[in-house]
Protein backbone atom coordinates (compact mmCIF):
# COMPACT_ATOMS: atom_id res chain seq x y z
CA UNK A 1 0.00 0.00 0.00
CA UNK A 2 1.59 3.29 -1.06
CA UNK A 3 1.51 6.30 1.22
CA UNK A 4 -0.57 9.22 0.01
CA UNK A 5 2.56 11.23 -0.81
CA UNK A 6 4.09 8.48 -2.93
CA UNK A 7 0.81 7.93 -4.74
CA UNK A 8 0.65 11.64 -5.61
CA UNK A 9 4.24 11.55 -6.86
CA UNK A 10 3.47 8.60 -9.13
CA UNK A 11 0.37 10.36 -10.44
CA UNK A 12 2.36 13.55 -11.09
CA UNK A 13 4.89 11.54 -13.10
CA UNK A 14 2.11 9.88 -15.08
CA UNK A 15 0.48 13.24 -15.72
CA UNK A 16 3.84 14.35 -17.13
CA UNK A 17 3.81 11.31 -19.40
CA UNK A 18 0.30 12.21 -20.55
CA UNK A 19 1.35 15.77 -21.46
CA UNK A 20 4.40 14.42 -23.26
CA UNK A 21 2.33 11.95 -25.27
CA UNK A 22 -0.06 14.73 -26.30
CA UNK A 23 2.86 16.91 -27.45
CA UNK A 24 4.24 14.01 -29.50
CA UNK A 25 0.81 13.51 -31.05
CA UNK A 26 0.65 17.20 -32.00
CA UNK A 27 4.14 17.25 -33.50
CA UNK A 28 4.11 13.94 -35.40
CA UNK A 29 2.22 13.16 -38.59
CA UNK A 30 2.33 13.12 -42.37
CA UNK A 31 2.82 16.89 -42.46
CA UNK A 32 6.03 18.07 -40.82
CA UNK A 33 5.56 20.87 -38.31
CA UNK A 34 8.08 22.76 -36.21
CA UNK A 35 8.14 23.03 -32.45
CA UNK A 36 7.20 26.67 -32.81
CA UNK A 37 4.03 25.69 -34.68
CA UNK A 38 3.00 23.44 -31.79
CA UNK A 39 3.61 26.24 -29.29
CA UNK A 40 1.66 28.70 -31.45
CA UNK A 41 -1.20 26.26 -31.90
CA UNK A 42 -1.55 25.77 -28.16
CA UNK A 43 -1.00 29.45 -27.42
CA UNK A 44 -3.63 30.23 -30.00
CA UNK A 45 -2.00 33.37 -31.37
CA UNK A 46 -0.89 32.93 -34.98
CA UNK A 47 -2.46 31.40 -38.08
CA UNK A 48 -1.04 29.33 -40.90
CA UNK A 49 -1.51 25.88 -42.39
CA UNK A 50 0.61 24.05 -39.79
CA UNK A 51 -1.17 25.71 -36.88
CA UNK A 52 -4.50 24.96 -38.54
CA UNK A 53 -3.62 21.27 -38.93
CA UNK A 54 -2.50 20.99 -35.33
CA UNK A 55 -5.40 22.89 -33.84
CA UNK A 56 -8.15 21.62 -36.13
CA UNK A 57 -7.11 18.00 -36.72
CA UNK A 58 -4.41 16.71 -34.43
CA UNK A 59 -5.46 18.27 -31.11
CA UNK A 60 -9.08 17.03 -31.10
CA UNK A 61 -7.96 13.62 -32.28
CA UNK A 62 -5.24 13.36 -29.62
CA UNK A 63 -7.67 14.46 -26.91
CA UNK A 64 -10.25 11.94 -28.13
CA UNK A 65 -7.56 9.24 -28.02
CA UNK A 66 -6.62 10.23 -24.47
CA UNK A 67 -10.25 10.21 -23.37
CA UNK A 68 -10.94 6.80 -24.95
CA UNK A 69 -7.80 5.25 -23.51
CA UNK A 70 -8.65 6.62 -20.09
CA UNK A 71 -12.28 5.52 -20.29
CA UNK A 72 -11.39 1.99 -21.37
CA UNK A 73 -8.67 1.63 -18.72
CA UNK A 74 -10.98 2.91 -15.96
CA UNK A 75 -13.83 0.66 -17.11
CA UNK A 76 -11.43 -2.29 -17.22
CA UNK A 77 -10.14 -1.64 -13.72
CA UNK A 78 -13.72 -1.43 -12.42
CA UNK A 79 -14.80 -4.61 -14.22
CA UNK A 80 -11.83 -6.44 -12.73
CA UNK A 81 -13.01 -5.49 -9.24
CA UNK A 82 -16.65 -6.28 -10.04
CA UNK A 83 -15.91 -9.72 -11.49
CA UNK A 84 -13.07 -10.22 -9.00
CA UNK A 85 -10.93 -11.36 -11.88
CA UNK A 86 -7.66 -9.69 -12.87
CA UNK A 87 -8.28 -10.75 -16.48
CA UNK A 88 -11.70 -9.17 -17.03
CA UNK A 89 -12.02 -6.33 -19.54
CA UNK A 90 -14.64 -3.68 -20.36
CA UNK A 91 -15.96 -5.66 -23.31
CA UNK A 92 -16.42 -8.90 -21.39
CA UNK A 93 -20.09 -8.16 -20.68
CA UNK A 94 -21.06 -7.76 -24.33
CA UNK A 95 -21.08 -3.95 -24.33
CA UNK A 96 -18.89 -3.54 -27.39
CA UNK A 97 -20.93 -6.20 -29.20
CA UNK A 98 -24.13 -4.26 -28.60
CA UNK A 99 -22.46 -1.04 -29.74
CA UNK A 100 -21.18 -2.75 -32.90
CA UNK A 101 -24.65 -4.01 -33.79
CA UNK A 102 -26.04 -0.49 -33.31
CA UNK A 103 -23.31 1.28 -35.28
CA UNK A 104 -23.30 -1.19 -38.18
CA UNK A 105 -27.09 -1.12 -38.45
CA UNK A 106 -26.88 2.67 -38.77
CA UNK A 107 -24.17 2.33 -41.43
CA UNK A 108 -26.23 -0.26 -43.29
CA UNK A 109 -29.19 2.12 -43.31
CA UNK A 110 -26.88 4.82 -44.66
CA UNK A 111 -27.42 7.18 -41.74
CA UNK A 112 -25.20 10.16 -40.91
CA UNK A 113 -22.27 10.00 -38.48
CA UNK A 114 -24.25 11.48 -35.61
CA UNK A 115 -26.78 8.68 -35.94
CA UNK A 116 -24.08 6.05 -36.09
CA UNK A 117 -22.82 7.34 -32.75
CA UNK A 118 -26.30 7.48 -31.34
CA UNK A 119 -27.07 3.93 -32.47
CA UNK A 120 -23.75 2.67 -31.11
CA UNK A 121 -24.55 4.19 -27.74
CA UNK A 122 -28.07 2.77 -27.77
CA UNK A 123 -26.71 -0.67 -28.71
CA UNK A 124 -24.15 -0.59 -25.91
CA UNK A 125 -26.82 0.40 -23.43
CA UNK A 126 -29.26 -2.24 -24.69
CA UNK A 127 -26.61 -4.95 -24.28
CA UNK A 128 -25.88 -3.68 -20.79
CA UNK A 129 -29.55 -3.75 -19.83
CA UNK A 130 -30.01 -7.26 -21.22
CA UNK A 131 -26.99 -8.59 -19.32
CA UNK A 132 -27.96 -6.74 -16.17
CA UNK A 133 -31.60 -7.80 -16.39
CA UNK A 134 -30.83 -11.46 -16.96
CA UNK A 135 -28.04 -11.71 -14.43
CA UNK A 136 -30.02 -9.71 -11.90
CA UNK A 137 -33.17 -11.79 -12.37
CA UNK A 138 -33.18 -13.61 -9.06
CA UNK A 139 -31.01 -10.99 -7.37
CA UNK A 140 -28.16 -13.46 -7.12
CA UNK A 141 -25.21 -11.32 -8.12
CA UNK A 142 -23.01 -14.27 -8.82
CA UNK A 143 -20.09 -13.42 -10.99
CA UNK A 144 -20.38 -16.60 -13.02
CA UNK A 145 -23.89 -15.71 -14.11
CA UNK A 146 -22.84 -12.19 -15.02
CA UNK A 147 -19.84 -13.42 -16.96
CA UNK A 148 -21.75 -16.16 -18.79
CA UNK A 149 -24.60 -13.82 -19.73
CA UNK A 150 -22.07 -11.32 -21.04
CA UNK A 151 -20.28 -13.94 -23.11
CA UNK A 152 -23.55 -15.19 -24.60
CA UNK A 153 -24.77 -11.67 -25.45
CA UNK A 154 -21.38 -10.87 -26.99
CA UNK A 155 -21.45 -13.95 -29.21
CA UNK A 156 -25.03 -13.22 -30.23
CA UNK A 157 -23.96 -9.71 -31.22
CA UNK A 158 -21.03 -11.22 -33.14
CA UNK A 159 -23.48 -13.25 -35.21
CA UNK A 160 -25.61 -10.20 -35.97
CA UNK A 161 -22.48 -8.24 -36.95
CA UNK A 162 -21.49 -11.05 -39.34
CA UNK A 163 -25.00 -11.04 -40.79
CA UNK A 164 -24.95 -7.26 -41.36
CA UNK A 165 -21.56 -7.44 -43.04
CA UNK A 166 -22.77 -10.24 -45.31
CA UNK A 167 -25.73 -8.26 -46.63
CA UNK A 168 -24.01 -4.85 -46.59
CA UNK A 169 -23.12 -3.26 -49.96
CA UNK A 170 -19.48 -3.49 -50.97
CA UNK A 171 -18.65 0.21 -50.46
CA UNK A 172 -19.90 0.23 -46.84
CA UNK A 173 -17.66 -2.64 -45.79
CA UNK A 174 -14.47 -0.66 -45.35
CA UNK A 175 -16.07 1.84 -43.00
CA UNK A 176 -17.63 -0.99 -40.99
CA UNK A 177 -14.33 -2.78 -40.73
CA UNK A 178 -12.58 0.35 -39.47
CA UNK A 179 -15.31 0.90 -36.91
CA UNK A 180 -15.09 -2.69 -35.67
CA UNK A 181 -11.34 -2.48 -35.27
CA UNK A 182 -11.42 0.86 -33.54
CA UNK A 183 -10.46 4.06 -35.31
CA UNK A 184 -10.12 7.61 -34.06
CA UNK A 185 -10.21 9.17 -37.54
CA UNK A 186 -13.98 9.66 -37.44
CA UNK A 187 -14.37 10.79 -33.87
CA UNK A 188 -16.21 14.06 -33.48
CA UNK A 189 -15.73 16.36 -30.49
CA UNK A 190 -13.55 14.91 -27.70
CA UNK A 191 -15.22 16.93 -24.94
CA UNK A 192 -18.13 14.63 -24.01
CA UNK A 193 -15.71 11.72 -23.56
CA UNK A 194 -13.21 13.83 -21.60
CA UNK A 195 -15.94 15.21 -19.36
CA UNK A 196 -17.34 11.77 -18.62
CA UNK A 197 -13.83 10.49 -17.91
CA UNK A 198 -13.22 13.23 -15.34
CA UNK A 199 -16.66 12.78 -13.76
CA UNK A 200 -16.34 8.98 -13.65
CA UNK A 201 -12.95 9.13 -11.99
CA UNK A 202 -14.09 11.75 -9.48
CA UNK A 203 -17.17 9.70 -8.67
CA UNK A 204 -15.19 6.53 -8.04
CA UNK A 205 -12.19 7.93 -6.12
CA UNK A 206 -14.03 8.41 -2.82
CA UNK A 207 -15.16 4.79 -3.08
CA UNK A 208 -11.77 3.30 -3.85
CA UNK A 209 -11.27 1.81 -0.39
CA UNK A 210 -14.67 0.17 -0.74
CA UNK A 211 -13.50 -1.22 -4.08
CA UNK A 212 -10.38 -2.60 -2.39
CA UNK A 213 -12.62 -4.44 0.05
CA UNK A 214 -14.95 -5.69 -2.68
CA UNK A 215 -11.99 -7.16 -4.54
CA UNK A 216 -11.38 -9.30 -1.46
CA UNK A 217 -14.85 -10.81 -1.35
CA UNK A 218 -18.44 -9.77 -0.66
CA UNK A 219 -18.60 -11.20 2.85
CA UNK A 220 -15.48 -9.39 4.04
CA UNK A 221 -16.66 -6.14 2.44
CA UNK A 222 -20.07 -6.49 4.08
CA UNK A 223 -18.54 -7.29 7.47
CA UNK A 224 -16.42 -4.13 7.26
CA UNK A 225 -19.37 -1.90 6.48
CA UNK A 226 -19.55 -1.70 2.69
CA UNK A 227 -23.01 -1.43 1.17
CA UNK A 228 -22.09 -4.25 -1.21
CA UNK A 229 -25.09 -4.44 -3.53
CA UNK A 230 -25.28 -0.69 -4.00
CA UNK A 231 -21.57 -0.24 -4.70
CA UNK A 232 -21.61 -3.16 -7.16
CA UNK A 233 -24.60 -1.73 -8.97
CA UNK A 234 -22.83 1.63 -9.16
CA UNK A 235 -19.65 0.06 -10.57
CA UNK A 236 -21.63 -1.87 -13.13
CA UNK A 237 -23.59 1.13 -14.40
CA UNK A 238 -20.56 3.41 -14.43
CA UNK A 239 -18.27 0.91 -16.16
CA UNK A 240 -20.94 0.27 -18.79
CA UNK A 241 -21.44 3.98 -19.36
CA UNK A 242 -17.69 4.61 -19.68
CA UNK A 243 -17.34 1.74 -22.15
CA UNK A 244 -20.36 2.83 -24.17
CA UNK A 245 -18.99 6.36 -24.56
CA UNK A 246 -15.51 5.08 -25.47
CA UNK A 247 -16.94 2.71 -28.07
CA UNK A 248 -19.16 5.44 -29.47
CA UNK A 249 -16.20 7.80 -29.83
CA UNK A 250 -13.74 5.43 -31.46
CA UNK A 251 -15.24 2.03 -32.20
CA UNK A 252 -14.11 -1.03 -30.28
CA UNK A 253 -10.46 -0.67 -29.41
CA UNK A 254 -9.19 -3.84 -27.85
CA UNK A 255 -6.71 -4.59 -25.11
CA UNK A 256 -6.36 -1.13 -23.55
CA UNK A 257 -9.02 -1.92 -20.97
CA UNK A 258 -7.48 -5.29 -20.25
CA UNK A 259 -3.76 -4.66 -20.38
CA UNK A 260 -3.48 -1.19 -18.81
CA UNK A 261 -5.00 -1.90 -15.37
CA UNK A 262 -3.18 -5.21 -15.38
CA UNK A 263 0.19 -3.60 -16.14
CA UNK A 264 -0.34 -0.87 -13.55
CA UNK A 265 -1.32 -3.47 -10.95
CA UNK A 266 1.71 -5.59 -11.80
CA UNK A 267 4.02 -2.59 -11.42
CA UNK A 268 2.41 -1.74 -8.08
CA UNK A 269 2.84 -5.29 -6.86
CA UNK A 270 6.51 -5.22 -7.87
CA UNK A 271 6.86 -2.09 -5.74
CA UNK A 272 5.10 -3.86 -2.87
CA UNK A 273 2.06 -1.58 -3.08
CA UNK A 274 -0.47 -4.28 -3.80
CA UNK A 275 -3.83 -3.77 -5.44
CA UNK A 276 -4.83 -0.36 -4.08
CA UNK A 277 -7.59 1.21 -6.18
CA UNK A 278 -6.82 4.66 -4.77
CA UNK A 279 -3.71 4.69 -6.93
CA UNK A 280 -4.73 2.08 -9.49
CA UNK A 281 -7.77 3.94 -10.84
CA UNK A 282 -6.18 7.35 -11.56
CA UNK A 283 -2.90 5.75 -12.66
CA UNK A 284 -4.77 3.50 -15.12
CA UNK A 285 -6.61 6.51 -16.54
CA UNK A 286 -3.41 8.49 -17.12
CA UNK A 287 -1.44 5.52 -18.43
CA UNK A 288 -4.27 4.22 -20.63
CA UNK A 289 -4.87 7.67 -22.07
CA UNK A 290 -1.18 8.24 -22.85
CA UNK A 291 -0.84 4.79 -24.37
CA UNK A 292 -3.74 5.26 -26.75
CA UNK A 293 -2.50 8.72 -27.77
CA UNK A 294 0.89 7.23 -28.66
CA UNK A 295 -0.67 4.21 -30.39
CA UNK A 296 -2.92 6.45 -32.45
CA UNK A 297 0.00 8.70 -33.40
CA UNK A 298 1.84 5.60 -34.55
CA UNK A 299 -1.24 4.33 -36.40
CA UNK A 300 -1.57 7.50 -38.46
CA UNK A 301 2.13 8.05 -39.13
CA UNK A 302 3.71 4.61 -39.59
CA UNK A 303 2.52 4.15 -43.19
CA UNK A 304 1.49 7.79 -43.76
CA UNK A 305 -0.37 9.13 -45.61
CA UNK A 306 -2.32 5.92 -45.21
CA UNK A 307 -3.79 5.20 -41.76
CA UNK A 308 -4.08 2.02 -39.76
CA UNK A 309 -7.06 1.40 -37.47
CA UNK A 310 -5.59 2.02 -34.00
CA UNK A 311 -7.38 -1.08 -32.64
CA UNK A 312 -5.21 -3.24 -34.88
CA UNK A 313 -2.11 -1.62 -33.41
CA UNK A 314 -3.21 -1.97 -29.78
CA UNK A 315 -4.06 -5.62 -30.42
CA UNK A 316 -0.75 -6.27 -32.16
CA UNK A 317 1.09 -4.71 -29.20
CA UNK A 318 -1.31 -6.01 -26.56
CA UNK A 319 -1.37 -9.69 -27.43
CA UNK A 320 2.37 -10.39 -26.98
CA UNK A 321 2.55 -8.20 -23.85
CA UNK A 322 -0.38 -10.02 -22.37
CA UNK A 323 0.90 -13.51 -23.23
CA UNK A 324 4.25 -12.55 -21.73
CA UNK A 325 2.58 -11.37 -18.51
CA UNK A 326 0.44 -14.50 -18.29
CA UNK A 327 3.44 -16.72 -18.80
CA UNK A 328 5.45 -15.19 -15.99
CA UNK A 329 2.94 -14.82 -13.21
CA UNK A 330 2.37 -18.23 -11.69
CA UNK A 331 2.59 -16.66 -8.22
CA UNK A 332 -0.25 -14.27 -8.83
CA UNK A 333 -2.82 -16.79 -10.00
CA UNK A 334 -2.99 -19.72 -7.72
CA UNK B 1 -23.08 -1.84 30.35
CA UNK B 2 -26.80 -1.33 30.45
CA UNK B 3 -27.62 -2.91 27.08
CA UNK B 4 -26.52 -6.32 25.85
CA UNK B 5 -23.98 -6.47 23.00
CA UNK B 6 -26.31 -8.83 21.20
CA UNK B 7 -29.92 -9.51 21.94
CA UNK B 8 -32.31 -11.86 20.16
CA UNK B 9 -36.00 -11.95 21.06
CA UNK B 10 -38.30 -14.65 19.65
CA UNK B 11 -35.86 -14.99 16.75
CA UNK B 12 -36.75 -17.47 13.96
CA UNK B 13 -34.01 -18.34 11.47
CA UNK B 14 -34.42 -20.77 8.57
CA UNK B 15 -31.97 -22.39 6.22
CA UNK B 16 -33.74 -23.53 3.07
CA UNK B 17 -36.90 -25.27 4.25
CA UNK B 18 -35.76 -26.20 7.73
CA UNK B 19 -35.63 -24.13 10.87
CA UNK B 20 -32.30 -23.49 12.61
CA UNK B 21 -33.80 -21.99 15.73
CA UNK B 22 -37.37 -21.29 16.78
CA UNK B 23 -38.17 -18.33 19.05
CA UNK B 24 -34.58 -17.88 20.18
CA UNK B 25 -34.37 -15.68 23.28
CA UNK B 26 -30.74 -14.92 23.86
CA UNK B 27 -28.55 -12.18 25.33
CA UNK B 28 -24.81 -11.82 24.91
CA UNK B 29 -23.30 -9.40 27.43
CA UNK B 30 -19.87 -7.81 27.34
CA UNK B 31 -17.33 -10.09 29.00
CA UNK B 32 -19.05 -13.28 27.86
CA UNK B 33 -17.75 -15.99 25.53
CA UNK B 34 -20.27 -18.17 23.75
CA UNK B 35 -19.70 -21.33 21.74
CA UNK B 36 -22.27 -22.38 19.13
CA UNK B 37 -22.32 -26.16 18.76
CA UNK B 38 -24.25 -28.38 16.40
CA UNK B 39 -24.03 -30.97 13.67
CA UNK B 40 -22.76 -30.26 10.13
CA UNK B 41 -25.41 -28.50 8.08
CA UNK B 42 -27.54 -27.61 11.07
CA UNK B 43 -27.21 -23.92 10.13
CA UNK B 44 -24.56 -22.61 12.52
CA UNK B 45 -22.96 -20.43 9.84
CA UNK B 46 -26.32 -19.18 8.61
CA UNK B 47 -27.31 -18.22 12.15
CA UNK B 48 -24.00 -16.38 12.59
CA UNK B 49 -24.45 -14.53 9.28
CA UNK B 50 -27.96 -13.55 10.43
CA UNK B 51 -26.59 -12.27 13.74
CA UNK B 52 -24.02 -10.25 11.77
CA UNK B 53 -26.85 -8.63 9.80
CA UNK B 54 -26.01 -10.19 6.42
CA UNK B 55 -29.25 -12.19 6.21
CA UNK B 56 -32.74 -11.31 7.33
CA UNK B 57 -34.27 -13.53 10.02
CA UNK B 58 -37.67 -15.09 9.33
CA UNK B 59 -39.15 -13.57 12.44
CA UNK B 60 -38.43 -11.95 15.78
CA UNK B 61 -36.23 -9.12 16.86
CA UNK B 62 -32.46 -8.74 16.78
CA UNK B 63 -30.28 -5.92 18.07
CA UNK B 64 -26.55 -5.29 18.40
CA UNK B 65 -25.35 -2.94 21.15
CA UNK B 66 -28.85 -1.53 21.41
CA UNK B 67 -29.13 -0.85 17.65
CA UNK B 68 -32.00 -2.78 16.12
CA UNK B 69 -30.97 -4.70 12.99
CA UNK B 70 -33.34 -3.78 10.21
CA UNK B 71 -32.68 -5.52 6.95
CA UNK B 72 -31.09 -4.28 4.85
CA UNK B 73 -29.12 -1.92 7.08
CA UNK B 74 -28.83 1.59 5.56
CA UNK B 75 -25.38 2.42 4.16
CA UNK B 76 -24.38 4.96 6.82
CA UNK B 77 -25.17 2.61 9.68
CA UNK B 78 -23.16 -0.21 8.13
CA UNK B 79 -19.87 1.46 9.01
CA UNK B 80 -21.02 2.27 12.54
CA UNK B 81 -22.08 -1.36 12.85
CA UNK B 82 -18.68 -2.51 11.59
CA UNK B 83 -17.01 -0.63 14.44
CA UNK B 84 -19.04 -2.65 16.92
CA UNK B 85 -19.33 -6.11 15.45
CA UNK B 86 -16.63 -8.05 13.67
CA UNK B 87 -17.21 -11.18 11.64
CA UNK B 88 -14.66 -13.84 10.83
CA UNK B 89 -15.62 -15.75 7.71
CA UNK B 90 -15.00 -19.47 7.30
CA UNK B 91 -13.27 -18.91 3.94
CA UNK B 92 -10.73 -16.31 2.85
CA UNK B 93 -10.37 -15.18 -0.77
CA UNK B 94 -7.33 -13.57 -2.40
CA UNK B 95 -8.08 -13.12 -6.10
CA UNK B 96 -5.52 -10.29 -6.34
CA UNK B 97 -1.94 -10.21 -5.11
CA UNK B 98 -1.48 -8.31 -1.86
CA UNK B 99 0.92 -8.17 1.05
CA UNK B 100 0.15 -9.35 4.58
CA UNK B 101 0.39 -5.75 5.87
CA UNK B 102 -2.14 -4.50 3.30
CA UNK B 103 -4.49 -7.33 4.08
CA UNK B 104 -4.41 -6.72 7.81
CA UNK B 105 -4.82 -2.93 7.37
CA UNK B 106 -8.09 -3.56 5.53
CA UNK B 107 -9.61 -4.03 8.98
CA UNK B 108 -9.22 -0.28 9.66
CA UNK B 109 -11.75 0.61 6.96
CA UNK B 110 -14.72 1.37 9.24
CA UNK B 111 -12.54 3.70 11.35
CA UNK B 112 -11.33 5.81 8.41
CA UNK B 113 -13.12 8.65 6.67
CA UNK B 114 -13.84 8.61 2.97
CA UNK B 115 -10.67 10.46 1.95
CA UNK B 116 -8.40 9.18 4.75
CA UNK B 117 -5.34 7.07 4.19
CA UNK B 118 -4.07 4.69 6.81
CA UNK B 119 -2.01 6.61 9.37
CA UNK B 120 1.03 5.56 11.39
CA UNK B 121 -1.33 4.84 14.28
CA UNK B 122 -3.33 2.46 12.07
CA UNK B 123 -0.11 0.72 11.10
CA UNK B 124 0.85 0.30 14.75
CA UNK B 125 -2.52 -1.30 15.48
CA UNK B 126 -1.99 -3.64 12.51
CA UNK B 127 1.53 -4.53 13.60
CA UNK B 128 0.35 -5.27 17.13
CA UNK B 129 -2.33 -7.57 15.72
CA UNK B 130 0.23 -9.42 13.60
CA UNK B 131 2.47 -9.86 16.65
CA UNK B 132 -0.45 -11.16 18.68
CA UNK B 133 -1.14 -13.80 16.02
CA UNK B 134 2.50 -14.90 15.83
CA UNK B 135 2.91 -13.34 12.38
CA UNK B 136 5.93 -11.16 13.19
CA UNK B 137 8.11 -10.60 10.16
CA UNK B 138 5.33 -11.56 7.75
CA UNK B 139 4.32 -7.96 6.93
CA UNK B 140 5.85 -7.87 3.44
CA UNK B 141 4.98 -11.47 2.54
CA UNK B 142 2.67 -12.09 -0.41
CA UNK B 143 -0.72 -13.34 0.87
CA UNK B 144 -1.02 -15.97 -1.84
CA UNK B 145 2.18 -17.66 -0.62
CA UNK B 146 0.87 -18.25 2.92
CA UNK B 147 -0.09 -21.69 4.20
CA UNK B 148 -3.68 -22.40 5.21
CA UNK B 149 -2.97 -21.90 8.91
CA UNK B 150 -0.98 -18.71 8.35
CA UNK B 151 -3.79 -17.33 6.17
CA UNK B 152 -6.33 -18.11 8.89
CA UNK B 153 -4.23 -16.34 11.53
CA UNK B 154 -3.96 -13.37 9.18
CA UNK B 155 -7.77 -13.26 8.96
CA UNK B 156 -7.93 -13.21 12.76
CA UNK B 157 -5.31 -10.42 12.87
CA UNK B 158 -7.43 -8.45 10.38
CA UNK B 159 -10.41 -8.87 12.69
CA UNK B 160 -8.38 -7.57 15.67
CA UNK B 161 -7.35 -4.55 13.59
CA UNK B 162 -11.04 -3.82 13.09
CA UNK B 163 -11.31 -3.49 16.92
CA UNK B 164 -14.93 -4.56 17.28
CA UNK B 165 -16.55 -5.23 20.64
CA UNK B 166 -18.60 -8.18 19.47
CA UNK B 167 -16.62 -10.93 17.73
CA UNK B 168 -18.68 -13.31 15.59
CA UNK B 169 -16.35 -16.16 14.65
CA UNK B 170 -17.23 -18.84 12.11
CA UNK B 171 -14.93 -21.75 12.88
CA UNK B 172 -11.96 -19.61 13.99
CA UNK B 173 -9.74 -22.67 14.44
CA UNK B 174 -9.91 -23.94 10.82
CA UNK B 175 -6.48 -24.96 9.47
CA UNK B 176 -4.73 -24.13 12.77
CA UNK B 177 -2.33 -26.53 14.43
CA UNK B 178 -2.95 -27.41 18.08
CA UNK B 179 -0.62 -24.83 19.60
CA UNK B 180 -2.15 -22.05 17.53
CA UNK B 181 -5.67 -23.28 18.32
CA UNK B 182 -4.89 -22.83 22.00
CA UNK B 183 -3.16 -19.49 21.42
CA UNK B 184 -6.05 -18.09 19.39
CA UNK B 185 -8.70 -19.22 21.90
CA UNK B 186 -6.69 -17.76 24.79
CA UNK B 187 -6.27 -14.52 22.88
CA UNK B 188 -10.04 -14.27 22.32
CA UNK B 189 -10.67 -15.12 25.99
CA UNK B 190 -8.41 -12.16 26.93
CA UNK B 191 -10.38 -9.89 24.57
CA UNK B 192 -13.66 -11.01 26.11
CA UNK B 193 -12.30 -10.10 29.54
CA UNK B 194 -11.81 -6.52 28.29
CA UNK B 195 -15.41 -5.46 27.75
CA UNK B 196 -15.85 -7.47 24.51
CA UNK B 197 -17.90 -10.55 23.72
CA UNK B 198 -17.16 -13.67 21.69
CA UNK B 199 -19.62 -15.83 19.78
CA UNK B 200 -17.76 -18.69 18.10
CA UNK B 201 -18.93 -21.62 16.01
CA UNK B 202 -16.77 -24.48 17.26
CA UNK B 203 -16.50 -28.17 16.50
CA UNK B 204 -14.67 -29.42 19.56
CA UNK B 205 -16.90 -29.45 22.67
CA UNK B 206 -13.75 -29.75 24.81
CA UNK B 207 -12.46 -26.44 23.48
CA UNK B 208 -15.92 -24.95 23.96
CA UNK B 209 -16.07 -26.09 27.58
CA UNK B 210 -12.54 -24.90 28.29
CA UNK B 211 -12.53 -21.46 26.66
CA UNK B 212 -16.16 -20.41 26.45
CA UNK B 213 -18.11 -19.83 29.62
CA UNK B 214 -21.39 -20.33 27.80
CA UNK B 215 -22.78 -22.39 24.95
CA UNK B 216 -25.68 -22.34 22.50
CA UNK B 217 -26.62 -25.82 21.30
CA UNK B 218 -28.55 -26.20 18.03
CA UNK B 219 -30.29 -29.56 17.78
CA UNK B 220 -31.43 -29.23 14.18
CA UNK B 221 -35.20 -29.24 14.52
CA UNK B 222 -35.47 -25.61 15.57
CA UNK B 223 -34.78 -26.61 19.16
CA UNK B 224 -32.00 -24.83 21.00
CA UNK B 225 -30.45 -24.76 24.44
CA UNK B 226 -28.44 -21.85 25.80
CA UNK B 227 -26.70 -21.51 29.14
CA UNK B 228 -23.48 -21.80 31.12
CA UNK B 229 -21.11 -24.29 29.52
CA UNK B 230 -20.76 -26.16 32.83
CA UNK B 231 -24.47 -26.97 32.68
CA UNK B 232 -25.36 -27.41 29.00
CA UNK B 233 -22.18 -29.09 27.75
CA UNK B 234 -22.47 -32.60 29.11
CA UNK B 235 -22.32 -36.10 27.67
CA UNK B 236 -26.11 -36.49 27.52
CA UNK B 237 -26.75 -33.26 25.61
CA UNK B 238 -23.79 -33.81 23.28
CA UNK B 239 -24.86 -37.36 22.48
CA UNK B 240 -28.23 -35.99 21.43
CA UNK B 241 -26.59 -33.03 19.63
CA UNK B 242 -24.23 -35.06 17.46
CA UNK B 243 -26.32 -38.23 17.18
CA UNK B 244 -23.37 -40.24 18.38
CA UNK B 245 -22.61 -41.47 21.91
CA UNK B 246 -19.93 -39.36 23.67
CA UNK B 247 -18.08 -39.85 26.94
CA UNK B 248 -16.77 -37.18 29.28
CA UNK B 249 -13.16 -37.47 30.48
CA UNK B 250 -11.53 -35.24 33.10
CA UNK B 251 -7.88 -34.28 33.21
CA UNK B 252 -6.15 -31.42 35.09
CA UNK B 253 -9.50 -29.85 35.87
CA UNK B 254 -10.58 -29.70 32.20
CA UNK B 255 -13.40 -31.71 30.71
CA UNK B 256 -12.91 -33.39 27.34
CA UNK B 257 -15.40 -35.28 25.24
CA UNK B 258 -14.53 -38.29 23.12
CA UNK B 259 -16.72 -40.46 20.88
CA UNK B 260 -17.47 -43.88 22.36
Amino acid sequence: MPTRRRALLVLAALAGLAVLSLLVALAAGSMAVSFNDVVHAIGGSSDGLAVEVIRGLRLPRALAAFACGGLLALAGALMQVLLRNPLADPYVLGISGGAAVGALSAMLAGLALAFINLFAFAGAFAAMLVVFGLAHGDSSWTRTRLLLTGVIVASGCGAVVALIMTIAPEDELRGMLFWLMGDLGHSSSPWPALTLLALGLLAMLPFSRELNLLSRGDTLARALGVSVDRVKFGIYVLASLLTAVAVTTAGSIGFIGLVVPHLVRLAMIRLGWGNDQRLLLPASVLFGGSLLVLADTLARSVIAPQQLPVGVLTALLGVPVFLFLLGRQPHEQR
Amino acid sequence: MNSALLEARRLDVDIGSHRICRALDWRVEAGESWAILGRNGVGKSTLLATLAGFLAPQGGHLSIAGLALPNPIPGADLRAMARIRGYLSQHQFDPFASTVMETVLVGRHPHLGRWDWESAADRRIAEAALTELDLDGFAEREVQTLSGGERQRLAVAQLLTQEPRLFLLDEPLTHLDLSHQVAVMEMFARRAAHDAAIVAVLHDPGFAARYCGRALLLFGDGEWLAGPAAEVINATNLTRLYGHPLRELCADGHRWFVPC
